[in-house]
C-alpha cells in the first residue's frame, strides 16, 4: 500500500494542495498527518477543514505543538509563532477547535509510529536535530519505523541491531529501502513552511510491501501563500521566508 | 529464528544450491540455479553468527541496497534478495572466469597491456560513477571480465551510494577497505569523494606494471597512514625503461591531496588510450620520490592528516570534469563556423574549469582512389591537420592537459565522430551545422547524423545568420573535394 505522509502543513492552503494533488497522482491510497495543520500561515481554517475531512475518510491525524497552543495556552512558542497562534484562535470555529484538540500525541499503526516531534516524550516537542536526539526517540519505542517532523528538515536516520546510528539526508525522489535488519526513524520536511533551502513543499510516500520511503516535493504558488499572509496582517517575515525555503 | 540448513542440494525460495564457490571471512558463495533461468547465478550468503564481524552484516545490507539498482555490463546483473528475518541472501548474475587477481603471478605486465586493462577498468568505474556509486575497494580479486572483453565490477559490499543512507558511516571508527589500495582520504573514513576510485585504479596500474605494490602490503594503520604524506617510488625507478606517460597517468592517479589528481575516470581512460596526447610534466620524469623536507611538512600538515568535513562531491561536481568534443571543419571558408564553435566551446570551459576538450577533424578518404598521406604539394595531410586543430583552439589559452587533437580518417565523417564519442566516453559533442550547402543536400547532414545517434549531449552550432548574410554563399561551401568536418 501506498501511503502519503504530510508533516507541519501550517496553514498554507496553496502548498498543502500542491502537495496533495502530486500525491494522488502518484497513487497514495492512504494519508497521515503528523501534525502542526495551524501556526505561521494564512488559511488556518481551509486546512484543518481538509484535515478533519480527511480524518472522516480514513486518515490519521496526531497532534501538533501549534495545534496544542490553540486550547493550551500555556504552550511555549516563539513570538512570531504565538502572534499567529492568537490570531488564529478567532479563525477556526468551536468545531475546529475540539478536533485539534481531541487529536492524539501518536499513532501506531502495524511496526510503525506517528507522533509530531519525536517518541521519547512526545509532549516535550523536543527536535531531532542530531543524531542523538533520534537514538533518544528510536531507544523508546519498539516499533520499527518512526516518523516525525516538527523540525522542517528531512533526514533519515538508521539504527543497527548493535545499536550504531546512522544519519542521512534524503535525496528527492530517490526510494530508499528501509532494511528490515535495523530501525528507522524518519524525519519529514514541512509541507507548509520548507527550512532546508528548497522552497518547495515537502512530503514522504511510504510503500509499504517494498518498505520504501520516497521523500518528493511540490512545487506551489509561494507568491500566492505570501500574499495571503501579508494580507492577514500576520508578521512579514513569515511570508518572505517561504521564497526562500529557510 | 529458524534458518533454513545451506548445503549443496537445498533448496531456498525456488533456488538450488549447488557448490560452494567460495568461503570468505563475510560471506559465502554458492552457484545456484532456477528452472527456467539459463543465466549462471550465485547466491552470496552473510556470516551472521555471534562474535562475527558486524562489518559482515552491515557490508552486507549496503550491498542488498545497491545492487538492484546498478545496471549496465560493468556490473553483475540482480536477481533476487532474501528475507533478512528467514535468510538473507543475494542471488546474482554469476561472471564466468576468474579474476584479475589471477594474474598476479605474471607481474610485471608488459606496459599495453597494463594501459589496456586500465582502460577497461576505467570504463567499468565510469559506469558505476554516472549511477551514483563509488567502490571505494577496487582491487584485483574485485575485478572480472566478461567474454566479450568488458570489466565487471563485482563486491559492492564497501560503496558508497550518493543518493542513498552511508551504513558503514558511523558502524566502524576504523577505515574500512584493502590496505594496498586504500586512498590516503579513506584512511580519514572519508567515503563520498570517486576520486579514491582513481586513486585505487592508480595502485593497480603501478602494481600491474612493474610488480611493485606502491604503498606496500602494510595492513597495520601506521603503516597504512605512511601513505598521508610519504609518496611511493616513482615507478622509472625501479624501471628504467618505463614510459614516461604512463608515470605521468599513474603518478597522477595516485596523488596525496585528491584534487591533485584526475578528476574523473574517464579522463584516466581517455589519457591511457591517448598516449601520445598525454601532457607529460615533472610527474613523468621523476626519478625519486619527494624530497624529507616536503615529506615532514606533509607529515605535520594538520590539515592532511587530521578528518576533515568534507562536502558530497554531488552529481553536479562530477559532470564539471566533462570530455568535450568539437568537430572542426578546417575547409576555406569556414572560418565564420570556426569562430562559432570556439565561442560555444570556451562558453562551456568558462563554466566548468576541469572540462577536457578534444579537437577532431575528419580527414575524408575517398571510396575509389587510394589515397596517399601527402598532398600534391608534398605536404603530410594528416600532420597539417592536426597543426591546423591547434591553431583553432590557440585563443582559447588551454593548458595542454585540458586539450587534445585528433585526425580520424574515414569514409563517413559522422560514423567517424560517433565511434569516437562512443569508444572516449565524450559527455558532450559540439558540431557546426553549414546551412543551405548542395553539399548537405547530396550527402546528408553529418550533424544531424550526430545529433541523432550520439551517446551523449550534441550541440549544434550555427553561424549568426547576419554575419553569414556578408558573405556570398558560395564561399562557405567546401568543395566536395576538400569537405571534411
Amino acid at each position: 500500500m501506498l501511503i502519503a505522509i504530510f508533516a507541519d502543513i501550517h496553514a498554507n492552503r496553496q502548498a498543502f494542495s500542491a502537495c496533495l494533488a502530486q500525491a494522488r497522482n502518484h497513487g497514495a491510497e492512504r494519508i497521515v498527518l503528523l501534525g502542526d495543520y495551524v501556526g505561521y500561515g494564512a488559511d488556518p481554517e481551509w486546512t484543518v477543514t481538509t484535515v478533519m475531512d480527511l480524518v472522516d475518510k480514513g486518515a490519521v491525524a496526531v497532534l501538533g505543538n501549534h495545534d496544542s497552543a490553540i486550547g493550551n495556552r500555556r504552550e511555549q512558542l516563539n513570538m512570531e509563532a504565538q502572534i499567529v497562534i492568537e490570531w488564529t484562535r478567532g479563525e477556526l470555529g468551536q468545531s475546529q477547535r475540539q478536533f485539534l484538540a481531541d487529536l492524539p500525541l501518536t499513532r501506531e499503526d502495524d511496526d510503525r509510529l506517528f507522533v509530531h516531534a519525536e517518541a521519547s516524550n512526545p509532549k516535550s516537542w523536543i527536535y531531532v536535530q542530531h543524531i542523538e536526539n533520534a537514538a533518544h526517540s528510536m531507544m523508546a519505542t519498539s516499533a520499527n519505523i518512526t516518523f516525525c517532523g516538527h523540525i522542517h528538515k528531512p533526514a533519515l536516520y538508521s539504527m543497527s541491531a548493535l545499536a550504531k546510528m546512522t544519519a542521512f539526508t534524503p535525496t528527492t525522489d530517490v526510494a530508499v529501502q528501509l532494511l528490515p535488519g535495523r530501525r528507522w526513524l524518519a524525519v519529514l520536511g514541512s509541507v507548509g513552511q520548507p527550512r532546508d533551502g528548497n522552497p518547495a513543499a515537502s512530503y514522504l510516500m511510504l510503500d509499504t510491501e517494498k518498505r520504501e520511503v520516497t521523500y518528493c516535493r511540490a512545487p506551489y504558488d509561494v507568491e500566492q501563500a505570501a500574499a495571503q499572509i501579508r494580507k492577514k496582517g500576520l508578521p512579514i517575515r513569515l511570508a518572505e521566508r517561504l521564497f526562500v525555503g529557510k | 529464528m529458524v534458518r533454513p540448513s545451506l548445503e549443496i542440494g537445498s533448496i531456498i525460495d525456488g533456488f538450488q544450491i549447488e557448490d560452494c564457490l567460495h568461503l570468505g571471512g563475510m560471506a559465502t558463495l554458492w552457484s545456484v540455479s532456477r528452472p527456467g533461468s539459463t543465466m549462471p547465478m550465485l547466491m552470496k550468503v552473510p556470516k551472521f553468527e555471534e562474535g562475527e564481524d558486524p562489518a559482515a552484516i552491515v557490508s552486507f545490507e549496503m550491498e542488498q541496497m545497491i545492487l538492484p539498482r546498478l545496471s549496465g555490463v560493468h556490473v553483475p546483473k540482480f536477481v533476487a534478495a532474501g528475507d533478512f528475518a528467514v535468510q538473507p541472501y543475494i542471488v546474482m548474475e554469476r561472471i564466468i572466469g576468474k579474476t584479475l587477481l589471477a594474474r598476479l603471478p605474471e607481474l610485471p605486465l608488459p606496459y599495453a597491456e597494463v594501459a589496456e586493462i586500465g582502460v577497461k577498468v576505467a570504463t567499468a568505474l565510469n559506469d558505476l560513477h554516472r549511477q551514483h556509486v563509488f567502490h571505494l575497494d577496487v582491487k584485483p580479486s574485485n575485478i572480472m571480465f566478461r567474454s566479450t572483453g568488458e570489466a565487471v565490477l563485482i563486491d559492492f559490499g564497501l560503496s558508497h551510494h550518493q543518493q542513498l543512507p552511508d551504513l558503514m558511516q558511523e558502524e566502524f571508527r576504523l577505515p574500512y577497505g584493502t590496505a594496498p589500495y586504500m586512498a590516503p582520504e579513506q584512511l580519514l573514513s572519508i567515503r563520498n569523494d570517486s576520486r579514491s576510485d582513481v586513486f585505487a585504479l592508480g595502485v593497480l596500474l603501478y602494481f600491474f606494471s612493474t610488480g611493485v605494490r606502491p604503498f606496500g602490503e602494510s595492513e597495520t594503520m601506521r603503516g597504512m597512514r605512511r601513505r598521508l604524506w610519504r609518496d611511493p617510488e616513482p615507478p622509472r625507478r625501479l624501471k628504467p625503461n618505463y614510459p614516461a606517460w604512463l608515470q605521468e597517468i599513474v603518478l597522477r592517479c595516485i596523488e596525496i591531496e585528491p584534487a591533485w589528481r584526475y578528476p574523473t575516470v574517464s579522463q584516466v581512460a581517455f589519457d591511457l588510450s591517448h598516449q601520445s596526447e598525454v601532457k607529460l610534466t615533472a610527474r613523468s620524469e621523476r626519478l625519486r620520490r619527494d624530497p624529507f623536507t616536503t615529506v615532514l611538512r606533509r607529515r605535520f600538515n594538520p590539515d592532511l592528516t587530521k578528518p576533515i568535513e568534507r562536502p558530497e562531491r554531488a552529481a553536479t561536481e562530477l559532470a564539471s570534469a566533462p570530455i568535450v568534443a568539437v568537430a572542426i571543419d578546417l575547409a576555406e571558408g569556414s572560418a565564420s563556423l570556426g569562430n562559432a564553435l570556439r565561442i560555444a566551446a570556451e562558453q562551456i570551459l568558462a563554466t566548468l574549469p576541469s572540462a577536457r576538450l578534444a579537437c577532431l577533424n575528419v580527414l575524408k578518404q575517398s571510396r575509389i582512389a587510394i589515397d596517399t598521406a601527402l598532398d600534391e604539394q608534398g605536404h603530410n595531410k594528416h600532420i597539417d591537420r592536426l597543426i591546423a586543430l591547434r591553431h583553432w583552439a590557440e585563443p582559447l589559452k588551454l593548458e595542454d592537459r585540458h586539450l587534445t587533437v585528433h585526425v580520424l580518417e574515414a569514409f563517413d565523417p559522422a560514423s567517424a565522430i560517433l565511434e569516437f564519442a562512443q569508444a572516449n566516453r565524450i559527455d558532450h559533442i559540439l558540431i557546426g551545422a553549414r546551412q543551405n550547402s548542395l553539399l548537405r543536400k547530396l550527402l546528408g547532414s553529418v550533424s544531424a547524423k550526430v545529433a541523432a545517434e550520439a551517446p551523449c549531449t550534441v550541440t549544434v552550432v550555427r553561424p549568426s545568420r547576419l554575419e553569414e548574410s556578408e558573405k556570398s554563399p558560395a564561399q562557405d561551401e567546401p568543395t566536395p573535394k576538400e569537405s571534411s568536418v
